[in-house]
């Protein structure tokens, strides 16, 4: 039981990473302020979300796993809410280099 | 933690604090410094120094940076003029020289520190269950220390004093800070309504759970602060004059009770600041309640700066 | 080589990073940032103390870690007043240098602090 929630972690954690690694290789490829955001933003999100489903197992309890779930909602709406500010500046003032 | 997790972090730490140096335009100097505060607070952790991993995440990389971003966007037309000072090759070979030495001389110490390390914890290990409280560092900063928050709290009151005294003086005791600019509907808003609720629940979370685990007034203070910052930069509150009594009295409460707690250890247990036997962890929620609204109020009034504008409403 | 040593040596290189930084930059806000590495590396060196006090069951040496937070937050303290004092003169004089051979320009007129 403890292997399989073992390789559970490592299975999701790797995918998390892999997909933060995209989110940055969409950030240095991508042309404008606007995609990047959008890389960064949707990979970055759901890299976190995985790392936080592969760490849940790892826990010893049902609260702290809950908390660890609150903390990537409250990166998901810190992050919407960045992304839409600085998607309607570059907007209003053309990209900034 | 392990050695190649360590040495990562450290490589990491070092290139952030490289370009933190080294960058051409001041806002991405900024930039990296803000990454480079979150990484500290891994290192923190990796030191096993947990409260203030939690402290250098709020004050040292959250409000630093906060702060830092504010002053390089308002300072931005200023960087052409500031570029056509910078020094000559010679300086800089003499400032690296200067830089690399003392850097050596720490490097020195630190590889000659003494072993078996001096150590005060089998000291505070003995006398912390006469504080009643279980996590050592709040028993040293509330009990062992507490002159030393004392007069960290008083510090702060002057160094906001010292803020206010840089405004212009049509306009003392006025509000700080541009006049907001109000978008009821933008996604700003809707953020600064739904996040406060958390995080006063958090922040205040924190200052109790202090006590025996990770955590303290000013990681649960700075939470509080952020919480206010939020609703004045989306324009749903305004910044308050600060001639205001509510705000003057909000800012003393805290080191007012401090200081009270203090004399009455003088009259009732023969020194500055010493707890009377059995009565210490009730004085110390006393102090550490007072302290957490002032210490919110000082702390985002030391991040919004001088007044600006006229206090009277509009 | 333990880890605490690594990062007692981490925290040297950090020192000699922002005082390079302070001497060179004339900016007073890249001032600001090296001197906040300085600190910064400074800090570290205590938590490497305060690492290698660990016993009697605990992580690390309390004291110098309590003494940690009390720096942070003056540190915050300082950087605040600095960049008060910056934006100050910026507001007088339309200028952030620090080099006595920039004339002060002359002083505004009062409705640019109205928003």
């Amino acid at each position: 039981m403890k292997i399989a929630a073992d390789i559970f972690t490592i299975v999701a954690i790797l995918t998390g990473g892999f997909f933060f690694l995209a989110g940055t290789v969409g950030l240095l490829r991508f042309p404008d302020t606007l995609t990047r955001l959008h890389a960064l933003t949707k990979a970055d999100n759901l890299g976190l979300g995985l790392v936080v489903l592969g760490l849940a197992p790892q826990t010893g309890s049902v609260l702290a796993g809950l908390k660890m779930i609150l903390v990537w909602l409250l990166v998901l709406l810190a992050s919407a809410t960045v992304s839409q500010l600085i998607a309607r500046s570059a907007r209003r003032h053309g990209p900034h280099p | 933690m392990n050695i190649a997790l360590n040495l990562a972090l450290i490589l990491l730490l070092l290139a952030l604090a490289f370009w933190t140096v080294v960058a051409r335009e001041t806002f991405a100097a900024v930039a990296g410094f803000v990454s480079y505060g979150l990484l500290l607070t891994l290192a923190w952790v990796a030191l096993s120094a947990v409260d203030v991993a939690l402290t250098e995440a709020a004050i040292g990389a959250g409000l630093t940076g906060a702060l830092l971003i504010g002053a390089a966007s308002r300072l931005r037309k200023t960087e052409a003029a500031a570029r056509a000072e910078r020094p000559g090759p010679a300086t800089r070979v003499l400032a690296a020289i200067v830089a690399t030495a003392v850097a050596a001389a720490i490097a020195a110490c630190v590889l000659l520190l003494p072993d078996p390390a001096p150590t005060l914890a089998p000291e505070v290990a003995r006398n912390i269950a006469s504080t009643g409280v279980g996590n050592p560092i709040t028993a040293v900063l509330m009990s062992f220390r507490a002159m030393d928050t004392l007069l960290e709290a008083i510090v702060l009151l002057f160094g906001l004093l010292g803020i206010w005294s840089l405004g212009s003086d049509r306009y003392w005791g006025g509000r700080p800070g541009l006049a907001p600019v109000a978008e009821p509907n933008g996604i700003l808003a809707y953020m600064a309504r739904v996040l406060p609720p958390i995080g006063i629940v958090v922040g205040i979370y924190i200052l109790w759970v202090g006590a025996d685990y990770p955590g303290g007034k000013f990681q649960g203070g700075t939470v509080l602060a952020a919480m206010w910052l939020l609703l004045m930069m989306s324009g749903l509150l305004d910044a308050p004059a600060v001639s205001q009594r509510w705000v003057r009295l909000a800012l003393i409460a805290g080191p007012a009770a401090f200081i009270l707690v203090g004399l009455l250890g003088v009259f009732v247990a023969n020194a500055f600041l010493a707890y009377p036997e059995g009565l210490a962890k009730p004085l110390i929620i006393v102090i550490e309640v007072a302290l957490l609204p002032s210490l919110a109020v000082t702390l985002t009034l030391l991040l919004i700066g001088p007044p600006q504008r006229a206090g009277s409403p509009p | 080589m333990s880890a605490p040593t690594l990062f007692g040596l981490c925290a040297a290189v950090l020192v000699g990073f922002g005082l390079y930084g302070l001497m060179v930059h004339p900016q007073p806000l890249r001032k600001v940032l090296s001197f906040n590495l300085i600190g910064n590396g400074v800090f570290l060196v205590c938590a490497v103390i305060a690492r290698r006090g660990a016993s009697a069951g605990f992580g690390g040496d309390p004291v110098p870690q309590a003494l940690l937070i009390t720096a942070i937050v003056v540190a915050f303290a300082a950087s605040a007043l600095a960049v008060a004092l910056m934006l100050r003169q910026f507001d007088e004089t339309g200028s952030s240098s620090l080099s006595p051979e920039v004339a002060p320009a002359p002083a505004k007129s009062p409705a640019k602090g109205e928003a």
